[in-house]
């Protein structure tokens, strides 16, 4: 090895200098390709990155609003490619958007953002001032300036929360694009600046989405919905020996059925700790709506550890009404619907409550198809499952098309197939255990599409109490299906089981709660190896099932 | 009895070396430990464009801490958050109007004081700014950090609204964008920690009006804070509340003795701003900055709203023809009082 390198005007250069300079080209040279100029005609414009290999983009909800369905996107080898609006996040300044046309598309490697340091080497791709009309992205590098800010919304609703502050340049046009940690992995998406007395351009404050809020995002995203943000139902203030206490909750929330109360200190939230208000705003503003995440609570000295479900922030007209923004407003004073570009108008489909539900048509056949691939393993008629129960004595659960029969020691519950199923949460005490399971049957044995209304809800927690300081651990896709009178989530994994489903006899009441373990690899009977049911938080029972008797043919 | 000679606190042991910086280490680490030094400063302000908030850095464990002299002081009540989210009410101690700093300090032990660099540094030195620029930070977050270099080392030739900035020294012009609202106070520190020095208020360039990015070199800052803290400059009692009048200025207005005293000056010092001004005995006083006023107490009120910093603009009569007069940035009660050229 040589001491010391010599380039062409003599000077001789640290071998080190010379590393970190190759380094940087690597990283560089490997997330650009990745780098989407965003074109939106007379709308402006931003940039995005891919995600996937057929066509999945990031970028911010501000870039894509006033845009409509359809934006012209351009990559950095030189090609323009039609997109098509997927999804949108208008609180937390999200959206997706689908390039049409290929499926080797070239996709950033996403990092783990709540490894992300301050002092750490970044670098943003984008199309600052829509400079790429070359379709050669910019870069501006620098450093992680400040990590878990708050940035409140500011004049709008776009708020900002747990982001990562960066001095590399964020201009007007780098929204929605990229940023890279030191080896070219995707940790944020950039979308806010500070500006002030010199003009809307850098002035060495930036400020990015970060990853693992895209990745918490991204199920609900990609289901084409107009995705919200999560509330407590509670809001908290910092109490006067510097705790975060809950000053103001709703009687009508998860929170308050788990336990929750008035002047409670919050300890945690989703596995983070809360010594702020602004923590509380950062943890709560990564996640979805509808998820259910750990709360640690004390109160007088006293832990204690709840599970509560997070509630939507705005009603679904009011989020539609955020998500339409300019756009609409403009057609509407025009008197008509902005025109569908020819080249989207196959995979866009406005309807109340998505951006596109094609996507959600999509994903929810995707899902579809994952069931099907272990339907085979099930007996095509009544399934039925027995074995015994975790507190003592024996249970036969018999499911079929027309009729469902528990038998538990102590008693019969029966629910016939046509009726109103929100009527009889039975078995008694279980919040509606027999209309869940019949519901998984069909969904399993018939499809989604035959299951009342089901839609592709997005993602969620596989674990719901398995959260890593405010980052979910493993996801898992999620339907859901409003059928006779209720409202089912069911949990998809991977494998295509159902690992968890959750059953509502009444929109503000507690679901019944139902948790599907699985045998590691397939069984002949191609059933759970246990169920677990619970309601208001209080456990139900727990179904030991038995292969054997799964197997027999119905009584 | 031999009578015993005072013992002068003296400037070496005004900065701690309780706190090591780091050696060769990352620039995560750097960035952590610099930013452990700097503190959130809130006062006075929130109003035309005028941020209540600022930074400033620690120079001792025991709670001196340094930052800028700005209007976010003048108010009773100065609180100072560090980056564990402790907060402290702060004294003012004193301020050096010429190098526009001032030292608070705080009731608190053990505080991971700034260690500075041993001489100024050269243009060409990569460095790390570190400040709570747009307030960004609150409570226990810590203060952005920013990278850079230090572009040249000049005599800093600026001004604030019409008026020149008081300091002519020595600067640092760094090539990226340090101050900006917040900043003024934060620590700029090299690729081990040390402090730099401590970047200077939003002011724009004499020469070409562009906003300016410099910082007061670490000497500078030192040479100031140690006088300061000998008492050498100009020291403010906390409880003074005197409300700013125009004798600070040197212009003495006819005794008020009516409901509705004609605001005539009766006599201007020699040698002050007033007189510098060009205003003279017998003018009337009918506008401050642009707004007009009828009586002596109401000129005394305009003048005392314009914030200290401001340009301050009086319109006389005299002899029959309006004559304005610009006086600069209208000084803090403490400046005003301050003899001319006294700072060290």
């Amino acid at each position: 090895m040589m001491a010391a390198a010599t380039i062409a005007c003599g000077v001789e250069v640290d071998p080190a200098v010379l590393e970190a300079q190759q380094a940087r080209i690597d990283a560089i040279r490997r997330a650009t390709p990745a780098a989407v100029s965003i074109f939106a005609g007379d709308s402006g414009g931003g940039s995005g990155v891919l995600l996937t290999r057929d066509g999945y983009a990031a970028t911010n909800f501000h870039v894509v609003q006033a845009a409509g369905p359809a934006v012209t996107c351009g990559l950095a080898d030189g090609r323009l490619y039609d997109a098509v609006l997927v999804g949108v996040d208008p609180t937390g300044d999200l959206a997706i958007v689908k390039l049409l046309g290929r499926d080797d598309f070239p996709v950033a490697e996403v990092a783990d953002s709540d490894r992300v340091q301050v002092g750490d080497e970044c670098f943003a791709i984008g199309n600052p001032f829509l400079l790429g009309t070359d379709l050669q992205p910019s870069i501006s590098a620098g450093i992680v300036s400040g990590v878990h800010r708050y940035q409140f919304p500011a004049g709008t609703i776009l708020e900002y929360t747990d982001c990562i502050q960066v001095d590399a340049a964020i201009n007007p046009g780098n929204s929605g694009g990229g940023l890279f940690d030191a080896v070219g992995r995707l940790i944020g998406i950039n979308g806010r600046a500070s500006f002030e007395k010199r003009g809307r351009v850098n002035v060495g404050a930036g400020y990015a989405i970060s990853a693992n809020q895209l990745r918490h995002f991204l199920g609900a995203l990609r289901s084409g919905r107009i995705c919200d943000h999560a509330t407590l139902g509670a809001t908290v203030s910092t109490a006067v020996d510097g705790h975060v206490v809950v000053a103001d909750i709703l009687e009508s929330s998860d929170a308050w059925r788990r336990g929750l109360r008035y002047d409670d200190e919050i300890v945690s939230l989703a596995g983070r700790p809360v010594r702020t208000v602004n923590a509380f705003k950062n943890v709560l503003g990564v996640l979805p709506a509808g998820w259910q995440v750990p709360l640690v609570i004390r109160r007088d000295g006293r832990r204690q550890d709840l599970l509560v479900r997070l509630q939507a922030v705005h009603s679904p007209a009011k989020l539609a009404e955020l998500a339409a923004g300019d756009a609409e407003e403009g057609a509407r004073a025009g008197g008509d619907k902005p025109e569908v570009p020819a080249a989207v108008r196959d995979v866009y489909d406005r309807r109340a409550g998505f951006a596109n539900h094609h996507f959600n048509v999509v994903e929810r056949d995707r899902v579809a198809a994952g069931l099907a691939a272990v339907r085979d393993a099930r007996p095509s008629g009544p399934w039925v499952l027995a074995g015994t129960l975790a507190a003592g004595g024996e249970f036969r659960i018999e499911l079929s098309d027309a009729t469902a029969t528990i038998d538990l020691p102590t008693g019969t519950s029966t629910l016939a197939g046509d009726d109103e199923f929100d009527r009889q949460p039975v078995p008694p005490g279980s919040g509606g255990l027999l209309p869940a399971l019949v519901l998984w049957r069909r969904l399993v044995v018939e499809g989604p599409a035959a299951v009342g209304q089901t839609i592709f809800w997005g993602t969620a927690p596989r674990q719901p109490a398995s959260f890593t300081a405010g980052a979910a651990g493993e996801l898992v896709d999620v339907l859901e299906s409003a059928a006779a009178g209720v409202v089912a989530r069911f949990g998809v994994d991977a494998a295509g089981h159902v690992v968890w489903i959750d059953l509502w006899t009444s929109p503000d009441a507690d679901p019944c709660e139902v948790r599907l373990t699985w045998p590691d690899g397939n069984t002949a009977g191609g059933m759970p190896s246990s169920i677990d049911a619970s309601f208001g938080g209080e456990p139900f029972a727990t179904f030991v099932i038995d292969d054997a008797a799964a197997a027999e043919a119905p009584r | 009895m031999i009578p015993c000679r005072a013992v002068v606190f003296v400037g070496a042991l005004l900065i701690a070396r309780a706190v090591g910086a780091a050696t060769e280490s990352s620039p995560q680490l750097v960035a952590a430990t610099a930013a452990h030094s700097v503190v959130k400063i809130y006062g006075a302000g929130g109003l035309r464009g005028l941020e209540a908030y600022q930074s400033g850095i620690i120079l001792s464990p025991d709670g001196r801490i340094a930052t800028a002299m700005s209007t976010v002081l003048d108010s009773e009540g100065i609180d100072c958050v560090l980056d564990d989210g402790r907060r402290f009410e702060a004294t003012l101690l004193g301020v050096d109007p010429r190098r526009e700093l001032a030292v608070l300090t705080i009731d608190a032990a053990d505080l991971p004081a700034a260690v500075p660099a041993e001489e100024r540094a050269a243009a060409g030195t990569r460095v790390l700014a570190v400040s709570n620029m747009f307030g960004v930070a609150v409570g226990d977050e810590r203060a952005s950090v920013q990278r850079g270099v230090i572009a040249s080392v000049v005599p800093l030739k600026a001004r604030r609204g019409a008026a020149d900035a008081p300091y002519t020294g020595m600067v640092y012009v760094l090539d990226f964008t340090t101050n900006n609202p917040g900043s003024p106070g934060g620590a700029i520190v090299d690729s081990r920690g040390r402090l730099l020095g401590m970047i200077g208020k939003e002011l724009r360039s004499s020469a070409g009006g562009i906003w300016l990015n410099y910082a007061l070199p670490v000497d500078e800052l030192l040479a100031g804070c140690e006088a300061i803290v000998a008492g050498r400059s100009v020291a403010v009692p906390a409880a003074d509340t005197t409300p700013f009048d125009l004798g600070l200025l040197g212009i003495v207005l006819v005794p008020d003795l009516l409901d509705r005293t004609p605001p005539f000056v009766e006599a201007v010092v020699q040698g002050s701003t007033g007189a510098r001004a060009g205003l003279a005995a017998d003018d009337l006083l009918i506008a401050v900055g642009g707004r007009a006023i009828g009586s002596r107490a109401a000129a005394e009120q305009a003048v005392g709203a314009i914030p200290a910093g401001d340009p301050l603009r009086l319109s006389v009569i005299r002899k029959g023809t309006v004559v304005d007069c610009e006086l600069g940035p209208r000084p803090t009660v403490a400046e005003g009082r301050a003899p001319q050229g006294a700072a060290p």
